[in-house]
């Protein structure tokens, strides 16, 4: 076996591995979306007049964001299918990844919501706002600014954890990266065209997420331009 | 097969599991913390050429995704000649990688304290060593030790790669059984309670007690 870095290698493997790029980043998006929707239920759930179905659902929470996604992965993957539900990994890649970072992302609303004064909620209730004035026109615009930095830092988050879908067989970029690689028996070159390809996608996220935290913080006069 | 027959019969693979992932988590956070404390410092050097290592460290680590960096340290490093057993390999990879988020807690820290405190110590003529040793070092502790917490919990989680190099911890084991008994939903809701058990019931209580503790040593009760 020949020693050191192949660039025609590097070539042949390029198309492929671009088109896997493609994947992950629409697992990444899809994931996204769904943890955008299920952070809001989660949120509700623990918001609801009954303290035990709001306990119930804190546990829950907990219990999802303390243990490996890893694990939860093969859980979804293996244990449908024993229920009668069977799952592309596709689709069950996406629901754990959806339902994991869907609790980080209730904390991250819930910090929002909380970050806003109470004054503002008393002043509206002295205005005679009804309540879902109050929260569309007074509470959400102020609680969206705070809530856009966690937002994006986990969008960067999911992005990093997609090439766990590979170990259920959704075909992403690390997934086309061990197939190349135990096909031609070479694994410097994919592996390491996978970490190129993270770093030019991720290192710009984090800077874009960076620059809008700094710009909301301008914005709300928290610190001086 | 009810869930106690399971338990009775591969209880003990579980627990042996556990306590590879145990010796996996305890070695690479001493790793981490030992790496995030050095960057960390080195980050806030006023020499560029320091400075930059410390950045360019960070963002590589934290850019790209651990399994890649796993899977490097595993089969590509032995291309250049370095062959590490997976274990070795798995805590290497996870100490890097934490050690690059830890290190930005800990400099957001040090930033933290109060700039009066610098001045003090300036003024009292301390050297640069015990500056940082005696006067600021301690101080950061209670700043540092919560988002240091969740990032301790992050790691027991990320642990669970780990098997994935082919280190025997419980992730392997349940991988395994479930590949012999085809009982899904007992391997892997085992494993998660055990993991979950260990977070809540072990991990977090001591992180806890220690930031309990550094706050005391600072004189401040309540965090």
């Amino acid at each position: 076996m020949e020693m050191g870095w192949r660039w025609d290698f590097t070539y042949e493997i390029l198309p492929q591995m671009a088109i896997a790029t493609l994947n992950t980043i629409l697992a990444a998006g899809v994931g996204y979306a769904i943890a955008l929707i299920v952070g809001l239920f989660f949120l509700l759930a623990q918001r609801t007049p009954s303290k035990i179905f709001n306990w119930a659902n804190r546990e829950i929470v907990e219990f999802i964001r303390s243990t490996p996604l890893l694990i939860q992965l093969f859980f979804v993957y293996f244990v449908l299918p024993q229920f009668g539900i069977t799952l592309s990994a596709w689709v069950c890649g996406m629901i754990t990844i959806g339902l994991h970072f869907g609790t980080y992302m209730s904390e991250v609303y819930r910090g929002a919501l909380e970050g806003v004064s109470k004054t503002q909620w008393e002043a509206c209730r002295a205005l005679n706002f009804s309540t879902i004035y109050t929260y569309r026109r007074i509470v959400l615009p102020q609680a969206f600014p705070i809530a856009i930095p966690g937002m994006g830092n986990y969008l960067v988050g999911i992005f990093k954890d997609t090439p766990l879908l590979s170990t259920i067989g959704v075909a992403e970029l690390f997934h086309a990266a061990t197939a190349v690689g135990g096909y031609n028996y070479r694994y410097l070159e994919p592996y390491t065209l996978v970490g190129i390809i993270f770093l030019t996608l991720s290192i710009p996220a984090a800077m874009w997420v960076r620059k809008l935290e700094r710009d909301v913080n301008i914005a709300q006069g928290k610190i001086k331009k | 097969m009810t869930y106690f027959e399971f338990l009775n019969e591969h209880g003990i693979t579980l627990l042996l599991g556990t306590v590879t992932t145990v010796k996996v988590l305890v070695c690479s956070m001493i790793l981490y913390v030992v790496i995030s404390m050095i960057f960390g410092l080195m980050r806030l050097s006023k020499n560029p050429a320091i400075q930059g290592i410390a950045t360019v460290y960070i963002e590589f680590f934290r850019g790209t995704s651990l399994l890649v960096q796993l899977f490097w340290a595993y089969y590509v490093l032995p291309f250049f000649g370095i062959s590490l057993e997976a274990f070795t390999a798995g805590v290497v990879a996870l100490g890097l990688n934490f050690g690059a988020y830890g290190a930005e807690i800990v400099r957001a820290g040090i930033l933290a304290v109060p700039k009066g405190q610098w001045e003090a110590a300036y003024s009292l003529n301390f050297t640069p060593a015990k500056r940082i040793k005696r006067i600021i070092i301690p101080q950061i502790f209670p700043i540092i030790l919560p988002p240091a917490a969740n990032l301790t919990v992050e790691l027991l989680k990320a642990t669970a790669l780990v098997a994935l190099v082919t280190v025997v911890d419980l992730t392997f084991e349940a991988k395994q059984i479930n590949s012999i008994t085809w009982l899904s939903a007992q391997c892997f809701g085992t494993a998660l309670l055990i993991y979950y058990i260990m977070a809540r019931f072990a991990l977090v209580p001591f992180l806890r007690w220690l930031e309990v503790l550094a706050a005391k040593k600072v004189g401040r009760e309540k965090i």
